[in-house]
């Protein structure tokens, strides 16, 4: 128990040691630059697939289970709004983040963790090289950037599809259901989202580079991290978007 | 009762030495209740070869380490360049590391990197050189480990042991170090390029870079490359000094090492 919750105690500060070198590290020199745009290639293109296909599906999926159940008590006017705010407060960002940041996550850490046991990085230090603004700064930035841009990509295929399945599935006229929407979703719905993506971005993306570099243990060791990297994202996404709804609600409701 | 450290200092090696490129002063460092060097004290003169001889887990590879500031020493000195180091940070580190060279044992090339990006790597992240006078200077420093440009192409799984091993060593020298760090430089290879590596390790005092510390467990390569030896039995020099006075030393544990019987113990 002692050696767990000390195995625990050191992961929590190591994370949070590898965010302060990040932000101290934060003035790339520009010779680094395409690194970043090298980085928001490989995250965000190569994730619209995943990222969209999740969205419009649970967008439409969300809909109908709306349609059927609410119209038992006559409210199935207000499914839009519902799904809308649903989706933009909610299953974009949260949804993208786990999907997206567990591919971009375990990705990252089987990178890092392959070039930490061949001493990689290791190498890169004797060369006089500051790993972190090599490894970690680019992939912090693009995710800051990505993560909001898949999610407001995210939200609007979502929102749409829902829209598309009621039109299909229950007849709903569309601009009635797009004004209805509309009507009840405010600047601040969507605003809300796009925050808390940018900051799922910052933390999956810290939690795959630290399980990266911190793995030991050979291959077998590499494997265990990249398994680790997926849970502690996913669980780091639903559990912080619990403390930070909270804290917007206090801050903005 | 413990020497203070100042007196550890003068004793162990003398005043800091304005020659004298690495210094460890009474280096301790352990690891999770594993004390894996119990205070040892060693001086690299500059033009010299040391070699650290010792068996596997005596801590050659972690003194190495801690000379490279790779880690940090539980307690002592560490001094490079004149310069101490054991409580500078990453970033403080970045110059003095550009000014030594770390051979790894497993070479630790870049994977992804064909081999002329990865002896281009320290030329393309500390020179403005324009991308011709890089390829100069690659193609030089692969033919001072015996490499032809055939293999520039490369990549780090297409080489042999002992070419990784080569190239390894033209990136370090790519950072025109004034001292190379070798782990292990035969481990793994055949006797010939075992052999090869030993000549070239000689070949490099000739101009490119006469400073040398090596860490290793081959006798042949002990007796080719080292002007000074110490022998590292769990945790201690057991003996330190010229070569030849080191390979004739009539201390049982050294020689117990040297005749390869691991039952004798200091």
């Amino acid at each position: 128990m002692d050696t767990y919750l000390r195995r625990t105690a050191m992961w929590y500060g190591g994370v949070g040691l590898l965010a302060a070198q990040v932000l101290r590290s934060l003035a790339l020199p520009p010779k680094y630059f395409r690194l970043v745009i090298l980085e928001i290639e490989v995250m965000g293109v190569r994730s619209l697939g995943v990222a969209l296909t999740a969205s419009i599906f649970t967008g439409m999926v969300f809909a109908l289970q709306s349609a059927v159940n609410m119209a038992r008590f006559g409210a199935e006017n207000y499914v839009g709004p519902i799904a809308a705010l649903a989706i933009l407060r909610e299953l974009g960002p949260v949804l993208t983040a786990i999907l997206v940041g567990g591919k971009v996550a375990s990705g990252i850490t089987a990178e890092l963790g392959s070039m930490r046991v061949t001493e990689q990085i290791d190498a890169l230090r004797t060369l006089g090289v500051n790993f972190i603004k090599r490894l970690i700064v680019p992939r912090v930035l693009a995710a800051l950037l990505v993560f909001p841009l898949l999610t407001v990509l995210a939200c609007v295929l979502g929102i749409l599809g829902g829209m598309v399945i009621m039109f299909f599935e229950r007849g709903t006229d569309m601009w009635a259901y797009w004004n209805t929407t509309m009507y009840w979703v405010v600047p601040r719905d969507f605003l809300m989202g796009v925050a808390k993506s940018f900051f799922f971005g910052g933390i999956v993306t810290l939690i795959g580079c630290y399980n990266g570099l911190s793995t030991t243990g050979g291959t077998e060791g590499l494997g265990r991290a990249t398994t680790a990297t997926v849970v502690h994202c996913t669980m780091g996404v639903i559990v912080s978007d619990f403390f930070l709804t909270k804290l917007m609600l206090m801050l903005f409701w | 009762m413990q020497p203070t450290t100042r007196e550890h200092e003068t004793a162990a090696s003398g005043p800091a030495d304005g020659r004298a490129l690495v210094e460890l002063v009474d280096v301790r460092k352990r690891f999770e209740g594993n004390e894996v060097l119990k205070g040892v004290s060693l001086t690299v003169p500059r033009g010299e070869t040391m070699v650290i001889m010792g068996g596997s887990g005596s801590g050659k590879t972690v003194t190495l380490r801690l000379i490279a500031g790779l880690i940090r020493p539980t307690s002592g000195i560490v001094r490079v360049f004149g310069r101490r180091i054991e409580g500078l940070s990453e970033e403080e580190l970045l110059p003095i590391r550009r000014r030594m060279g770390y051979v790894f044992q497993g070479a630790a090339l870049f994977d992804s990197l064909s081999v002329y990006e990865n002896v281009a790597y320290p030329l393309r992240e500390h020179t403005s050189l324009g991308e011709a006078d890089i390829r100069e200077r690659v193609v030089s420093f692969l033919a001072v480990v015996g490499l032809g440009p055939d293999v520039l192409h490369l990549l780090p799984s297409e080489l042999s042991g002992g070419m990784r091993k080569r190239v390894g060593i033209a990136r370090a020298l790519a950072q025109e170090p004034e001292m190379l760090l070798f782990d292990e430089p035969t481990a793994g290879l055949d006797p010939t390029n075992a052999r090869m590596v030993g000549d070239l390790i000689v070949q490099l005092r000739g101009g490119v870079c006469d400073t040398a510390v090596v860490v290793t467990h081959d006798l042949e390569l002990t007796k080719t490359v080292a002007d000074r030896v110490a022998i590292l039995i769990e945790g201690r020099f057991a003996a330190l000094g010229p070569r030849d006075e080191v390979l004739a030393s009539d201390d049982p544990a050294v020689q117990a090492f040297l005749a390869g019987d691991a039952r004798v113990t200091p």
